[in-house]
Parts: structure tokens; sequence; C-alpha cells
């Protein structure tokens, strides 16, 4: 199987729907079509580079489990909390059916994974966020993971690296969503009281409920390029004022810009910038 | 009642709104202004003065009375320099040993460029972490709408109250229609689901009590008063040092029962 077929996980543009409607000659597991530069990308090209546009850089969206290999040293990640599932305690329409289809989808239990890794042999705690589970919306199990991860992290004194990417709060789960955010930021709190260091990596897209959490409350905040980064998300804002929002609007390169980013880092960086922050934060080797 | 009845009652035009509560319930308020960063924000209130005769902080989130009120609170949706100035007012507090007292009334924080751009999601977050530690007493009272994170940023509290047909939730029972149903008339039926009423919410030990809603606003207030009085008491007889550890306790427990432990 390919794992970048990322066509699947997302809902189809009219536009997109048009275009694959009329290359029928291409078998679209071979392929990808680049959001960035719409051009055909041979699937084995995209797993080669990363999963970054060979072409115009376009980041694509990646498993939270190949988030993980892409910084860990390889067979260093164990993982923590692996078995938690959700109790659907509102009952919720729907819910338990998305819930399944999440799973079976994702190949993931919930939409956030979380262990004790190595970087370049220097120890922390990890946490990556599951782009096909829900887009990574924040639930009960999301929020105790993500609390978890930090106060094991402080009790054994490692460094925090989130990968972000969310949708925002599980409405389906109501006000214990809500919750969530208060609750995540109370371990960061922890964490960053104790004088540890906490490194999050915005990635395409990082908003509601987790960026206004502990995707903003890091140390060090990265991003990689062109990722949606904001608190509502574009359509809610454009209904909202009833005006068209400008091309990189809430993208990384505006938050930069704005002040609210440390810096932006392709994908191919991500692991020796991560580390160079380690280690001059006393990453022990 | 039904959840989308209550939705309409803390909502309804000529609801009290937070400066009726300020005007009575503190004596000799002095508002202060802005987040010495940007600017002031009008959707937010923040003061000191007396309660009961003790120094408070007052935080409300201000929906406006009047149309003119209205726009110039921009219906209660505060921007970043909101929630700053509430920190701020926060931190003055915990500075000078006062209890806060944060009144919640917002359809949400705002969505808008200015916001965005100004970090809406940043200012939440911090308020959030910091309200977290906060080493004084912190009482939230939700007297209108709770509207999701721009709720949250003024309500991580020792207590969280909400008045008897007040709302809390995540999202509005409008978008949560629209966005997973695709279908605006389910409205009633969001409301109901996602269990955002006073008394759904003290059952979900969301919140601590619900103040009743009396035909006489005066006697809400006098209740809501005489429950303020008894807690900030009991908050102030604890040392503030251990004020967020028990914070903290409060807000871990949801969600911690899950599957598969």
């Amino acid at each position: 199987m390919f794992r970048h077929d990322s066509f699947k996980h997302k809902k189809l543009e009219p536009e997109q729907a048009r275009v694959k409607r009329n290359v029928p000659t291409v078998p679209e597991k071979l392929y990808t079509k680049c959001d960035g530069c719409r051009k055909m990308i041979l699937n084995s090209d995209l797993k080669g580079n990363l999963s970054v546009c060979p072409v115009c850089g376009k980041h694509f969206r990646i498993s939270a489990r190949d988030r993980i290999a892409l910084v860990a040293d390889r067979g260093s990640f164990t993982e923590w909390d692996a078995e938690l599932t959700t109790i659907d305690v509102l009952e919720f329409p729907g819910y338990k059916e998305k819930l399944e289809s999440s799973q079976l989808n994702s190949g993931e239990k919930e939409a956030a994974i979380t262990g004790q890794a190595r970087i370049y042999s220097m120890p922390c705690a990890i946490c990556a966020m599951e782009p096909s589970f829900m887009m990574g919306s924040m639930g009960a199990v999301v929020g105790e993971k993500v609390s978890r991860l930090f106060e094991r992290a402080t009790e054994a004194r490692l460094p925090v690296v989130i990968f972000t990417v969310s949708g925002g709060a599980r409405m389906h789960e109501g006000i214990i969503s809500l919750m969530q955010m208060a609750k995540t930021s109370g371990a960061v709190k922890r964490h960053s009281d104790a004088g540890l260091l906490y490194i999050a990596v915005l990635t395409d897209p990082t908003t509601g409920g987790v960026t206004a959490s502990f995707a903003m409350e890091a140390d060090i905040i990265l991003a990689e390029p062109d990722a949606l980064i904001g608190f509502a998300g574009p359509r809610v804002i454009e209904q909202t004022i009833r005006q068209k929002l400008s091309p990189g609007f809430q993208h990384a390169e505006f938050l930069l810009e704005k002040g609210f980013i440390d810096m932006i880092v392709p994908r191919g960086e991500l692991k020796k910038t991560i580390g160079q922050i380690l280690a001059l934060h006393g990453g022990s080797v | 009642m039904k959840a989308w009845e209550r939705v309409q009652l803390a909502r309804a035009k000529g609801r009290p709104t937070a400066r009726a509560y300020i005007d009575s319930l503190i004596d000799g308020f002095l508002e202060l202004h802005g987040d010495r960063r940007f600017a002031d924000d009008k959707a937010v209130i923040g003061g000191i003065g007396r309660f009961s005769g003790m120094p408070v902080t007052v935080i409300a989130l201000e929906k406006g009375t009047d149309t003119k009120d209205k726009v110039m609170r921009n219906f209660g949706s505060a921007h970043p320099e909101g929630y700053r100035k509430a920190l701020r007012l926060m931190k003055q507090a915990e500075k000078f040993g006062r209890p806060v007292i944060c009144l919640v009334d917002t359809s949400g924080a705002y969505c808008g460029i200015g916001a965005e751009e100004r970090g809406q999601g940043q200012a939440i977050a911090q308020n959030l972490m910091e309200m977290m530690g906060l080493k004084t007493p912190i009482i939230s009272v939700i007297i209108g709408e709770g509207g999701s994170g721009g709720a949250l940023a003024l309500a991580v509290a020792d207590e969280v109250w909400m008045l008897e047909n007040a709302i809390y939730s995540v999202i509005s029972p409008e978008g949560c229609a629209s966005i997973l149903w695709k279908d605006a008339s389910k409205n009633e039926e969001a409301a109901e689901k996602l269990k955002l009423t006073a008394q759904d919410l003290l059952q979900l030990e969301v919140i601590e009590k619900i103040i009743k809603e009396h035909a006489d606003f005066r006697d809400t207030l006098a209740e809501l008063k005489g429950e303020l009085i008894k807690t900030i008491h009991r908050l102030k007889s604890i040392n503030p040092e251990e004020l967020p550890e028990l914070r903290y306790k409060r807000f871990r427990k949801y969600g911690a029962g899950l599957g598969g432990m």
C-alpha cells in the first residue's frame, strides 16, 4: 500500500473532483496530484522526498507514525498509553460510527500518538497527531495522552516535542473536549515551571482548540512551510466578516511575520533543527 | 425545559449583562483599561472595587445593552487584547492578594482578521496556562452565554458556576448542526445533544453550582452575592500556594475515565 494517496483522506474540492474525472487514464494509486502545483507526482518520488512535492516544495500531510519515524532515532520510540480509547459520554449521534471508521481509515486507536524516543541519542517525550483520525481533533483521549505525556516528562525531567495537526476541539464530546484545553494547559504549565523544554512543531493544519491551548504554549514554536495555523478556520472568518481573505493569511509565513512562531523549518531539516535545540538545552547524549 | 429554550433565554434581549452585576455587587468599582500592548478591548470590562467590604478584581465579558453599546462592545466577542487585559489584571490581583471574580457572557472569541493577526489562539492559550498557576482565588460565573475557548479563557477557575438559564458549550448549536449535519434546522437537536445547560453541566461535574434566576433580578443578585461571600471566604482560607494544585486537579479529572485503562 502506498501511504501517500492523500486524496483518500481529504474531501475532494469541486476543482479537484473535476480534474480527477478528467484524468481517468492515470492510475490513481501510482500518482498523487499536488495541491500546490497541480502536477501529478509519482507516489514513489513523493515518498522518497519525505512527502514533500519535488516540483513545488508543498508539504503533504503525513501520518503520526511517519512523523515520529522522521525525527526519532531508528527503533528508539516506545509508545505510551496506546490502548486509550474514547467513551462516548454524551452518546452523541453518529460518533461511535465515526470513531470506528476513523480507526479503520487511520489504523490508529485515536488522534494522537505519544511516547518516548531519542533524537540524535537525546531522550525526549514525543507526541504526533494523526490527520486521518477526525483531522486530529482533540477529545478526551487526545487531551489525556498529551497531559500524561507532560506529567511523565516532568517526572523524568525530559523535554517534550509535539507535532500538532488538528481541526480543533472534537465537538462530538461537547464540553469535555473544551475542558481538555484547560487540562493540557495545566500539564504544560507544570512541565514549564519545572524548568523543562517544550518544542512544538505546527503542521498543516493547526487550528481551534489546539492552537488555543498546548500548540501555542511551547518555549520554541516551529512550523512547516505554508502550514495553515490559526484560531478560527478561514471559512468561519470569511462568513463572519463577509469578505475574502488574502491568500497567505494564517499560513506559517504570515505567523512568522506577525511574531507568533520562532521559525519555519522544511521537513527535511526538522530532525537537525530539533536536535540542535535539544542540545542547546543540555540534551544528554 | 428543553435545551433550545435555555439557549433562547441565555441570549434573550434584555437579559442583564455583566455591567448590571458589577454595578450591584461591587462598591466603588474602578474600571482599569488596556492590555499595555496594543489597545483597550471594550468587550472585556476589568477593574477593582469592594465586594462585601473586601477588595476584589472583577473581569467580565460584556455584550452591551443598547445598539450603540453593543457595537462598542463588539457584542461581547473579545479580541486578543481583551484576553491580555484580563490576564494583566489577574496577575495584578495575584500580586496584591485579591480574589478574582470573572463574569462570562460571550458567544465566543471574535473571528476576524485583526484577531488572527494579533494571535487570538496564543492569547487564549496564555490565559489558560497562566490561570492554572495563579496564586489567588478565581471564581467564574457564566451569566449568559459561555461560548467555547473565548469563555474558557476566563473560566479556568477554582469554582465555575452558571446562572440557571445560562449555557456553556464547545460550539454553538447552530455551528454544530451546520458542520456535523450540514443542516442548520437541526439546532434544537444539537442543543440537546451538546449538553450545554447548567443542569446538564452540573451533572457532568463541569460546574459546582447553579444560581437560581428569580423573577426579580435583585433576588438573583442576592443569591449570587450570598454564594460568592461563602465561597470566597472558603478559598481565602486556603494557602494561595496550594491553589494551583487544587485547580489543576479540578480540571485534570475531565476525561480521565477512558476505555482501555
